[in-house]
């Protein structure tokens, strides 16, 4: 199998790693790169489990073609905590909006992307950032509260 | 086309565990040498927050800040034996074999600390900061840290301790059926509103209203946070979730999320919980535990609310726009049992 290399900025780091012919973003990241934060979820593109920033737009991984991202900015949720957790962390952790956690990253990424395009969203538009990923334990109303807590500044700054 | 709205209410008694062979939960709690406790357990947490009732309920009986407390459910080859994470029983199994494994290790650790400072264990009590020290004079007093350090490097003494819950095997009566398979019931009354449309057949819920008693409330965060993830469960359960659409001809059966519809976060309705708490003589620190039942009364109380809003009884879960349009086309359109 051909192998390619793929250089790439991953959470502001510059990275290089190698591709297999026709390998998914998700399992680069994860196998090649060493990236656990996303996850795999359906492969199918359905749960949003994956999502990762490219150029600051969220992106199902699973879909993505890894050898796409070359000369790419790429952010998953690894990259969200410096010192200490983001005010979006602050915010999920505050409103218990994770229980099994596995949707936390991929929601994680798309509040951020969304955040980042809208710093002030309403719940309308909170609703349709994350209505590609799916939750199975919470309900979806905490994760809403904790986007909103950060767009309406009452967490963080 | 009408939109009828409609409500409709379910309660529930709710078993805690199940009684199969006694029901059993095994604990192990020791003490570190930096004044830390480990809890063994082999329950998994599903993310319910099992892991932070049992370390609430160690710190407490142990005496000790929580933050000293680190619960340890990685493998159950090598863990203490456990039934499992099911029957909603995490709190109340165990949460009652890691008292009885704490009360064990508290002792050891109250004779170690007692050793050092030449008074007998039963004089003294522990300020829950990390501190041991004789009862009415604080200065006399040594950390819980000194204490599993003396046990360990010079008196030889093992801070350690062990719980089970277990109940009697309960056998069912051959003539009656008659069995005691539950120690401890949880409750809840469950109100949910709905809007049905009697040209598309879609039944959306628009409130739900909900009490739940569920003993002491141990951790009330967690357990709201439960009440509200279940109940969205319960209502996909109720009017979205099925792998067997066409049931028994498996046509038509999901095999992706396009074809397992789930209500996504546009889809929520309010709802307002009540948790009343009435302490179990037999829980942890009163708890029983929401667990299952947060989903179950969603299911009877919206069947009962489509009924309410256009008489259709729909008898075979979910709820689905066709099953509504077969039924309202048999009886000849909607009837409201009652206007709002």
């Amino acid at each position: 199998m051909a192998m390619k290399p793929v250089t790439f900025t991953l959470n502001g780091l510059a990275k290089a790693a190698f591709t297999e012919d026709g390998q998914n973003l998700l399992d680069f990241l994860r196998r090649g790169v060493g990236d656990m934060a996303p996850k795999y979820g359906c492969g199918q593109g359905g749960c949003g489990a994956c999502t990762v920033l490219l150029d600051g737009v969220p992106h199902l991984s699973c879909l993505t073609l890894a050898e796409t991202v070359e000369g790419r900015r790429v952010d998953t949720a690894s990259g969200l905590a410096g010192a200490t957790i983001s005010p979006l962390q602050e915010a999920f952790m505050d409103r218990f909006a994770a229980q099994c956690g596995y949707c936390t990253p991929g929601m994680l990424m798309a509040a951020t992307a969304l955040l980042a395009k809208n710093p002030r969203p309403n719940r309308d538009e909170v609703i349709e950032a994350i209505s590609g990923n799916i939750c199975r334990c919470t309900g979806y109303e905490p994760i809403i509260a904790a986007i909103l807590d950060v767009a309406e500044g009452r967490v963080g700054a | 086309m009408t939109i009828h709205r409609g409500r409709g209410f379910a309660c529930i008694n709710y078993p805690i565990g199940m009684n199969l062979g006694g029901d059993p939960s095994q604990a192990l709690v020791h003490s570190n040498p930096d004044g830390k406790f480990t809890v063994a357990l082999s329950a998994i947490d599903l993310g319910q927050g099992m892991k932070s009732v049992c370390r609430q309920i160690a710190a407490e009986t142990l005496g000790i800040p929580v933050e000293d407390v680190y619960v340890d459910t990685a493998d159950s080859d090598t863990g203490p034996h456990d039934m499992g994470s099911f029957a909603s029983r995490g709190t109340h199994r165990m949460g009652n074999a890691v008292i009885m494994a704490a009360k064990e290790a508290r002792s050891v650790m109250l004779e170690a600390a007692a050793e050092e400072l030449e008074v007998d264990p039963a004089d003294l009590v522990t300020d829950g900061k990390g501190n041991i020290h004789v009862k009415g004079a604080p200065s006399r007093s040594i950390t819980t840290m000194a204490a599993s350090q003396a046990a360990q490097f010079r008196q030889g003494r093992t801070i350690a301790g062990r719980g089970i819950f277990l109940i009697p095997l309960s056998d069912v009566d051959p003539e009656t059926g008659e069995m005691t398979p539950v120690t401890t019931f949880a409750h809840a009354a469950m109100l949910v509103t709905v809007e049905v449309c009697d040209e598309t057949g879609e039944v959306t819920v628009t409130d739900m209203q909900s009490a739940y008693e569920v003993g002491r409330a141990l951790n009330p965060k967690l357990v709201e946070q439960q009440l509200r993830g279940g109940a969205w469960m319960g209502m996909s359960h109720a009017a979205w979730e099925t792998t067997e659409p066409h049931y028994p001809s498996r046509d038509h059966g999901a095999v992706d999320f396009n074809g397992y519809l789930m209500p996504g976060p546009g889809d929520l309705a309010p709802h307002h919980i009540s948790i009343l708490e009435r302490p179990a003589a037999d829980g942890p620190f009163g708890g029983k535990g929401p667990g299952e039942m947060c989903a179950n009364p969603v299911l009877p109380a919206v069947v009962n609310a489509v009924f309410d809003a256009v008489g259709v009884r729909i008898d075979a879960l979910p709820v689905t726009p066709e099953k509504v349009l077969r039924g309202l086309k048999s009886q000849g359109g909607a009837k409201p049992r009652q206007r709002l």
